[in-house]
């Protein structure tokens, strides 16, 4: 029974951490079909700003849930002028171009902190489940992933800027003949992207610390799981991370945790074949 | 004419190089360069693998490393195991071939589009660096040969001379096989491109519809380039493992990303500009290498010039160093002649030697 309920938070918070890494690629890519490979480096900035507040003094929370979405968001809006508006409509380029960035990102952040690990303990303690023990720190990610989920879904259902940028997403053209600014609307889009992405690497950074290169172990798996949830945001990510969160974790209890990675790839891997267009390419079509 | 002309003169010039290097290099007799331009010279093979499938196949492979690492494996795994070298190296080119067939295969009968196939490219080589990754230990040992996990194989078998084990082949002579295979390679390339399996490819990569309805089977076409592709990738990563030693990185993100900047900023379509991409690359990243180590210019990481250096690339020169090289040189002509018009007419393109 232990075993069972601890089973079933290891997957809830795989299934989080998933949705907290690819929420952030998700908004770019869904809105602007632009695949932003520099994503993993924006996770490690996002990590690195929250790491730095919290030893220069500020609360961990806030070090976590403000300044690293808000500096990971400014360097968003900075990148999205200087670099990702020239590419409009060029996916391969773009996503040359933000693949240098991570390699320049990594290279610059290496030079300025060095190339060691640098962490926080997690806060929050731990939980006691019969012969088990869990971070309540995880499950507050759960929850964070699920508030995430749920504020998505009521900004872009209820509200005047969700009506633009579904309106945007489905028709850019036609969204444009009626009064909205397409690169205003973009450029917001990116920026609440890398927020986002930098809100998640903020919230991871207590787990698995940070150093530069930590980007490519993140970019995998957030890109396999955007692009098998297919182009609905909010429900292709939740259902995709949920899946493939699901057979990472019982593939790890299973074997070992290099294998439940490997699960996890090849499963993205036939779910690619058999639906080329993501999950909700194919079911769910109608969902946010 | 003139166009032909051109060509065979650019041929000419290529192979007067090659042969230069091929035989002038062992002649300075220093062992630190004749090893370094192994290296690069399997990498060229291997820049050649990408600028085909992708350059003019239109594939855009993002885990090219997946098959360079294959081969290096299978020569390191089946030389410990067999001693004679001559049918592992052949298994090194027909593993990553049979494997570019099947997940080939996969891909093109699936229809997966560009991104898509990027991703499954890229997981692909994923699967294989974390696998490899933690392959330590007795349990993964195949026959003598382990695989040795994060550390690789550092006891990679030297090539020997065909039917002679144990006369294994010195420094110079693996430094003369990678560069008279890389010519053999480019110039096989050329042929490939010139034949109708060539032809098709390109009309594939302008418009699959268009080459669909005029009765190819494009998947069939795309599947072959991939799989030759393939088999060079893993030629490649034989001499790699003959000049350095297998591991783990061969098949991670970062080569595979390499690759990727060598095709453009050498020039995408052609064949020269990714051998001479991967050439200028790899003696930068040296450079800025030691330069690094040097107290004072510690804020010269490598990553952060490359990755600067391809993101103006993509801005600016987004068809790479040959088709800049190829404008400066038509603008030119055209500066000296002014009198008359200045571009040449539509017919009459300067090939890309």
């Amino acid at each position: 029974m232990d075993y069972f309920v601890i089973l079933l938070l290891q997957i809830g918070s795989a299934v989080a951490s998933l949705v907290l890494l690819s929420i952030g690629l998700a908004v770019i890519f869904g809105m602007m079909r632009v695949i932003n490979l520099a994503h993993g480096e924006f996770l490690m900035l996002g990590g690195y700003a929250a790491i730095t507040a919290y030893n220069k003094g500020v609360n961990l929370w806030v070090a976590m849930i403000v300044v690293a979405p808000l500096t990971v968001g400014l360097f968003g809006a900075l990148v999205e002028r200087l670099v990702i508006r020239h590419l409009y409509g060029r996916l391969i380029d773009t996503m040359l171009a933000t693949w240098g960035l991570s390699l320049a990102m990594i290279g610059f952040v290496t030079v300025v902190f060095g190339n060691t690990v640098s962490g926080i303990s997690a806060p929050l303690g731990s939980l006691q489940i019969g012969a088990y023990r869990t971070g309540v720190y995880e499950l507050f990610l759960i929850v964070v992933a699920v508030i995430l989920l749920l504020a998505g879904w009521l900004v872009l259902r209820y509200t005047r800027l969700g009506l633009i940028a579904r309106g945007t997403m489905q028709n850019a053209a036609m969204a444009a003949a009626l009064g909205t600014n397409p690169s205003a609307v973009y450029a917001v889009t990116f920026a609440v992207g890398a927020a986002l992405t930098g809100l998640a690497g903020g919230l991871l950074a207590p787990l698995s610390g940070v150093v530069p290169t930590i980007g490519a172990a993140y970019i995998a798996k957030a890109f396999i799981t955007v692009i098998s949830g297919g182009a609905a945001i909010l429900s292709g990510t939740a259902i995709a991370s949920a899946l493939l969160g699901a057979i990472n974790v019982v593939a790890t209890f299973a074997f070992t945790s290099v294998l439940g990675e490997v699960a996890l790839l090849v499963a993205a891997v036939v779910l690619l074949r058999l639906l080329p267009q993501g999950i909700t390419g194919r079911f769910f079509r109608r969902a946010l | 004419m003139k166009a032909r002309l051109l060509s065979i003169i650019g041929n000419l010039a290529v192979l007067a190089a090659g042969l230069a290097v091929l035989f002038g290099l062992p002649a300075l007799g220093e062992t630190y360069l004749i090893i370094n331009s192994t290296i690069f010279a399997a990498f060229a093979i291997l820049a050649l693998s990408l600028a085909l499938i992708w350059g003019y196949a239109g594939i855009l492979c993002f885990g090219q490393a997946a098959f360079f690492g294959l081969g290096g494996y299978t020569y390191a795994v089946t030389a410990i195991n067999m001693g004679d070298t001559t049918v592992p190296a052949l298994l090194a080119v027909l593993v990553p071939a049979l494997f570019a067939a099947l997940l080939g295969y996969f891909m093109f009968w699936g229809r997966i589009s560009d991104v898509y196939l990027g991703v499954i490219t890229l997981t692909v080589s994923l699967i294989f660096y974390r696998f490899i990754n933690q392959t330590a230990g007795e349990q993964w040992n195949i026959g003598d040969a382990p695989l040795g996990g994060f550390n690789g194989i550092p006891a990679t078998p030297i090539l020997n001379w065909p039917g002679r084990p144990g006369e294994q082949l010195a420094p110079e002579e693996i430094f003369s096989l990678t560069v008279g295979l890389l010519l053999i390679v480019y110039f096989l390339c050329k042929a490939l491109l010139a034949t109708s399996l060539g032809r098709i490819i390109v009309a594939i990569r302008e418009n699959e519809t268009r080459a669909e309805l005029l009765g190819y089977d494009t998947r069939v076409y795309k599947l072959a380039i991939f799989v030759v592709g393939g088999a060079l990738a893993g030629l490649s990563g034989l001499l790699f493992a003959n000049s350095v030693f297998v591991s783990p990185t061969m098949f991670s993100l970062p080569v595979s990303g390499q690759i990727i900047i060598w095709v453009i900023v050498g020039g995408l379509g052609t064949l020269i500009g990714p051998v001479i991409g991967c050439i200028l690359m790899q003696f930068l990243t040296n450079y800025l290498g030691t330069l690094s180590q040097i107290k004072g210019f510690g804020w010269v990481d490598p990553n952060l010039v490359l990755g600067v250096l391809l993101v103006i690339f993509v801005l600016v020169v987004p068809k790479g160093l040959t088709a800049l090289v190829a404008d400066v040189w038509r603008w030119s002509v055209g500066f000296l002649r002014k009198p008359r018009a200045a571009a040449p007419p539509a017919g009459e393109r300067v090939p890309n030697p």
